[in-house]
């Protein structure tokens, strides 16, 4: 070892404080060893984007007093799932105030800001506004990071770099990123008075509602948008497999003003002021697409390893629970003094045990048959189900038995049996791989 | 509302120079021009008379999305410098 490398070196360096590297950070502090976390950004937070919302048990186990001191928009008490056809639409509302396992809509600018300051509080060494530019090598082993100033090292690194993680692919963990293996996603944040986001959602005080959006201007692509309610804003935007966009040549905020146009959303949103507006990536790879996740001194957590539950919108859960596990096992090789790659393999062990690895696996054939049947599931159903609901509800003086035989045989016409039978193929693989195994 | 006016609510911090280096060379001869439709950002700019792509990497949302769209998977794709570049307020 060189004296650069002396006076440069620490136990742990995470690159990224996101959840993932925030949560992996904190857990080696709190064990009493040395820990560096770097950061790209002016501070933790401004450059990431979500929906979105936290969830209060996962982040919990991280931060266990978090409810009482961090900045928090609404705690979410109604979940929306809204079909929407060209003009009309259908919604399926789910509402429930609980204390348990709950949901809060947050800023990420203020909560990932909020999380590292606490693990500065707690011993982390946060070093932002600081670009990881490589990682340095011995052989097959990672020594320690490249700075746009310097060199630092340490026994192991932990990538946290998030969903472009370029430091992943400079050591060729993972392949390259196709564009059907993420969802490009645009949001605006408008400001609307608490008051007023009150009485449109329906709420009281501190309590929010999440919209998940269906087919509108995204019918017939692998594509979803959402809206959350914050304490004086409304977080909207969407998110649309890159390779859909490719292929239609569509703008993506041209798309988000058409849904923001649709006369079930309009309202919602109207005399509302732009704050910002913002756009960012989603791993949509799930468990296919996972990279080697550890090496010689090395372990990848969170939306850097792809870790994303693209059917439930969590991701922010699973980088956290992630990050934890990449620390307790850099704790442990800690504990051995040995960083190789055989001792770092408990990483993958720990997670497969984990509801993360569990849940990526239970839906790891969702996005091959969403991708296939995309103009199906995500086009044609859509529109029968408001087509459903448009024949059911309109009052024309024509015989009820007579239109629900004709919505059949229009239901059955239009679409030929071969596509009726792949589509329930389709259907029924994915529940089989979804519940049995 | 322009994507302009949209734009004009980030807050950048720009750096000297570019941290997006297409190839020209491929994109004279690519035909999709992909990235100046796709970018959220409207940072690609194909300039037809000049046979060239403007690039206002000034605009960047820094999400990756033309890396990873381009045809030719010839864009050299770096982070700005630390301190420099976009700042999320309300991500
Ligand atoms: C539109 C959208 C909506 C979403 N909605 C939700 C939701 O509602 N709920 C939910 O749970 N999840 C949601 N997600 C997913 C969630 O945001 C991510 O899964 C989560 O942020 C991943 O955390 P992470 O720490 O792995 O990565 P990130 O949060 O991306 O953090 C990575 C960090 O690394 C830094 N960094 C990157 N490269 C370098 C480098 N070379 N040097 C130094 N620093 C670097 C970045 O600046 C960043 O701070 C959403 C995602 C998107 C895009
Ligand atoms: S898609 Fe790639 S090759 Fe084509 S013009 Fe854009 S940067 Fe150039
Ligand atoms: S990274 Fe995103 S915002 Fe920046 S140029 Fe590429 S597509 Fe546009």
């Amino acid at each position: 070892m060189t004296d650069n490398t002396k006076n440069n070196k620490t136990e742990v360096i995470v690159v990224g404080a996101g959840p993932a590297g925030i949560s992996a950070a904190v857990t080696i502090a709190r064990a009493g060893h040395e820990v560096v976390l770097i950061e790209r950004g002016s501070f933790a937070g401004s450059k990431n984007v979500f929906g979105g919302a936290i969830y209060a048990q996962p982040t919990r186990e991280i931060f266990p007093n978090f409810e009482n001191e961090a900045p928090l928009e609404r705690l979410n008490i109604e979940h929306k799932y809204a079909i929407l056809g060209e003009e009309d639409s259908t919604v399926i509302s789910y509402r429930h105030k609980t204390q348990d396992n709950v949901s809060y809509s947050v800023i990420r600018g203020k909560f990932d800001r909020w999380m590292a300051e606490q693990a500065k509080k707690e011993g982390v060494i946060l070093v932002e506004e600081t670009v990881v530019k490589e990682l340095l090598l011995d052989g097959e082993k990672i020594i320690g990071v490249k700075t746009e100033l310097e060199e630092y090292f340490a026994d192991i690194v932990i990538l946290a770099d998030g969903v472009n993680s370029l430091l992943a692919k400079q050591i060729g963990f993972r392949k390259e990123i196709k564009p059907k293996d993420v969802a490009l996603s645009v949001k605006e944040v408008i400001k609307l008075d608490a008051q007023i986001i009150n009485e449109r959602f329906n709420l009281s005080d501190d309590e929010g509602c999440i919209y998940e959006i269906f087919g509108g201007p995204m019918l017939g692509m692998l594509g979803l948008g959402f809206l959350y309610t914050n304490k004086d804003s409304i977080s909207i935007g969407l998110g649309i497999g890159l390779d859909a966009l490719c292929e239609k040549e569509l703008k993506p905020y041209e798309v988000l003003d058409k849904l923001k146009q649709h006369p079930t959303i309009a309202p919602l949103i109207k005399d509302g002021e732009l704050l910002e507006y913002s756009a960012h990536l989603i791993p949509e790879g799930g468990f296919k697409k996972l990279p080697k996740l550890f090496g010689n001194g090395v372990l990848i957590a969170g939306d850097a390893a792809m870790m994303v539950n693209n059917m439930h919108w969590e991701g922010t859960n699973l980088a956290m629970i992630s990050g934890k596990i990449a620390g307790e096992t850099a704790l442990s090789a800690i504990r051995q003094k040995d960083f190789s790659e055989k001792a770092l393999a408990k990483y993958q062990e720990d997670l497969e045990n984990s509801f993360v690895m569990k849940d990526l696996k239970t839906y790891r054939n969702l996005m091959d048959e969403a991708h296939k049947r995309s103009e199906s599931f995500m086009g044609y159903y859509m529109k029968e189900i408001n087509g459903f609901f448009n024949m059911f509800t309109t009052v024309d003086s024509i015989p009820k038995r007579q239109k629900f035989r004709k919505f059949i045989s229009d239901f059955v016409k239009q679409r030929s049996i071969f596509e009726l039978f792949k589509d329930a193929t389709s259907g029924i693989k994915l529940l089989w791989s979804i519940l049995i195994k | 509302m322009t994507l302009d006016d949209k734009l004009f609510t980030v807050k950048y911090k720009p750096d000297e120079i570019s941290h997006l280096k297409p190839d020209n060379a491929k994109c004279k001869k690519c035909k999709t021009k992909i990235c100046t439709t796709i970018c959220p950002a409207k940072v690609y700019e194909w300039n037809e008379k000049e046979k060239n792509l403007t690039v206002n990497f000034e605009n960047c949302l820094e999400c990756g999305a033309c890396r990873i769209a381009c045809t030719h998977k010839c864009i050299d794709w770096e982070y700005p410098s630390g301190n420099k570049g976009v700042t999320f307020k309300q991500g």
